[in-house]
């Protein structure tokens, strides 16, 4: 499947993570002592039941939510000890993006969508867009564009995504159920996409998901369960079958 | 890797976040077609009702000042000091046109008479007219423009100038007659037969009564049979090196009358009609209500713009737009509907106003009332953009895994 280490210095490495949601009587564990290492190169699938704590967790790891305690170690960063605006500016250009639901601006072409990233780390826009053009094109989208995101089919919306998450280049992608809201053929063409284009020796994938039909890709996947990780497995034709069981 | 080299000769910061701004604060705010017309009505209705009420105001304060502005040849008017606007008659005794003559610093003065008389057409309708009546031998005070006749027509016997502009409205028989009262008519004030000489054109005025002049003396007979005692104002005229304070005080001192200049006396005018007759009340209110209905319309509907588009907002921090550049979306999409609300709303403001002078109808737009509404329209869109931004800042940008 691929030519992953698991030796060397991971990109993520959680420790003991703790993120609380609330306070006193109404305070909900969401993460309860994560301990979790992704190394370059690897995608890693994050499973388990709805509210486990995976999607937390990636919120965390990608730095849009602060931690309540422990250490998270990305790219090198202490998120924790990372300023919020710095923090911000670190996920421009370190983090890719890609969500359940697209979120592409609908009021923006195919082209205009991808550029966006590039855009925030003040590229010019003539240049953005056409980096963008050629990302597209890369996603098999090079006729679409002009189009608008209402012009596209659920699957174009979603390789139009990829595009924008990649565009610039980052170290770490990661995705939110990408292919939640596809059919089985369309999930399948859209992951082969991220392993075929993503995936390469600097940059690492986390992908959330529930569907089982798309866990071969992974190289290992963690399975969390009430804030905690229960175990996490390399990727086989055994672990498949457990994961397709399981989920 | 990409290559993040900025645009030559401008500081990569502000054109990257003007690029962001405008390609995509605008097309989010332009996508919305209802809402971007419904933020730019809401705006515009505004300011209209703000720009219209205001300038209103401002028409029926100038008009109060109407006949002071008309006949403004003196420097000082001589008035009994309790009263309180132009058409207040209250009499003075005319020995003060002699104490006045006699005083240092006085170059003329002449006296002039206002009252309320009532007349009667030929046809036998009833009127009630504002009779001025101007010095017999200067005719000081005459309206500022004859239409028909000369000024010195007035001199002619029982002669009378009527208004040439509201004549069609005021002066209308209407029990047979049908028709305007016009030059060479003849009719009865006060039992006294007076003949219309000519016609003058003046400002408008608040004051819905005819105003018909005559001169002193004649104007003195109409209205009480030759009464000495009706003088209403005196008119006067420094000499040209004499102390306006000084020459002021002396009058007072030997009349135990007022003595106002003629801005003096507009406002003292303004003053008593804006407060005594609740038209500052109304209008101010007018106009506060159409700041609050602005307010709430444009901030209700672009808050829900903003609640709509939350998401994206989302998207954009997840993906490294600082609260800084976000907030700088949302006060360009604000300035760009209210910049052309603004533009709408005082616009049609003034359309309706050009409208409502051609009827008659008091307004005047003085160049701070588009001022004063573009700072209204500038607090409405801070209010408007206040809550959104407030919601925009507060957000997670976790927000964006919620599928």
């Amino acid at each position: 499947m691929s030519l992953l280490s698991t030796s060397g210095t991971p990109v993520v490495s959680c420790r003991q993570l703790r993120k609380n949601f609330g306070s006193g009587e109404n305070q909900v564990q969401a993460l309860r002592g994560i301990n979790l290492d992704i190394y370059p190169g690897e995608l890693m699938m994050l499973v388990g039941p709805s509210g486990c704590g995976k999607t937390t967790l990636i919120s965390v790891i990608a730095g849009i939510l602060d931690a309540s305690a422990g250490e998270c170690q990305v790219l090198g960063e202490n998120l924790l000890t990372l300023a919020s605006a710095a923090r911000t500016q670190w996920r421009g250009k370190q983090i890719g993006f890609v969500f359940q639901a697209y979120n592409l601006l609908p009021t923006l072409t195919a082209a205009e969508n991808v550029a966006i990233p590039l855009l925030v780390q003040k590229l010019p826009r003539s240049q953005a867009l056409k980096q963008a053009a050629e990302m597209l094109q890369r996603v098999g989208l090079a006729e679409r564009i002009q189009a608008l995101p209402a012009q596209l089919s659920g699957g174009q919306q979603q390789r139009v995504a990829i595009a924008r998450a990649l565009v610039h280049q980052p170290p770490l992608l990661v995705c939110d159920e990408p292919t939640s809201a596809l059919d089985h053929h369309t999930g399948h063409q859209v992951m082969e996409l991220l392993r075929r284009v993503a995936t390469s020796a600097n940059r690492s994938l986390i992908v959330v998901t529930h569907d089982a039909r798309i866990f071969p890709f992974a190289d290992r996947i963690a399975h969390i369960e009430d804030g905690l990780i229960t175990h996490i497995a390399e990727n086989s034709p055994a672990l498949i079958k457990e994961s397709l069981h399981v989920a | 890797m990409i290559n993040t080299t900025p645009m030559d000769g401008a500081s990569p910061l502000f054109k990257s976040e003007i690029v962001i701004v405008y390609a995509i604060a605008l097309k989010m705010l332009l996508g919305d077609r209802l809402k971007y017309f419904g933020l730019i009505a809401g705006i515009a209705f505004a300011a209209m009702l703000i720009a219209q009420q205001a300038s209103i105001l401002v028409g029926f304060t100038k008009q109060t000042g109407a006949f002071i502005r008309d006949t403004a040849q003196a420097d000082l008017w001589i008035m009994d000091p309790q009263v309180r606007f132009s058409q207040d008659h209250i009499p003075l005794r005319e020995i003060m046109v002699h104490t006045v003559r006699g005083t240092p610093g006085v170059q003329w003065a002449v006296p002039l008479f206002q009252g309320f008389v009532r007349a009667r057409m030929p046809d036998g309708t009833n009127f009630t007219l504002i009779l001025v009546g101007l010095d017999d031998s200067s005719l000081t005070g005459a309206p500022p423009l004859m239409v028909e006749g000369a000024l010195t027509d007035l001199r002619r016997d029982r002669a009378v100038f009527i208004d040439a502009g509201t004549s069609a409205k005021k002066l209308r028989m209407k029990n047979g007659g049908n028709r305007p009262m016009q030059v060479g008519d003849t009719f009865s004030i006060m039992d006294h037969q007076a003949y219309i000489a000519g016609s003058y054109r003046s400002r408008t005025s608040f004051f819905w009564e005819p105003v018909l002049y005559t001169t002193y003396s004649r104007a003195l007979t109409f209205a009480a049979g030759g009464d000495r005692n009706l003088l209403s104002y005196v008119m006067v005229k420094l000499l040209p090196d004499a102390s306006l304070e000084q020459t002021r005080a002396l009058l007072q001192q030997r009349t135990g009358l007022a003595a106002r200049t003629n801005e003096e006396f507009i406002q003292l005018t303004a003053d008593y009609i804006l407060n005594e007759t609740g038209i500052l009340m109304n209008f101010g209110f007018a106009i506060l209500l159409g700041f609050a209905i602005g307010s709430l319309v444009a901030g209700q509907t672009f808050y829900n713009f903003t609640l709509d588009n939350l998401r994206h907002y989302g998207t954009l921090k997840a993906m490294g737009v600082s609260n800084r550049t976000l907030a700088g979306m949302l006060f360009l999409q604000v300035a760009v509907v209210s910049v052309l609300g603004y533009g709408i709303g005082v616009g049609m403001g003034s359309a309706l106003g050009l409208l409502m002078s051609s009827a008659g109808l008091a307004f005047s737009m003085p160049w701070q009332i588009p001022a004063i509404t573009a700072l209204a329209i500038l607090l409405v869109s801070l209010l408007a953009s206040w809550f959104s931004l407030r919601r925009v800042f507060a957000l997670e940008p976790a927000v964006v895994f919620k599928g």
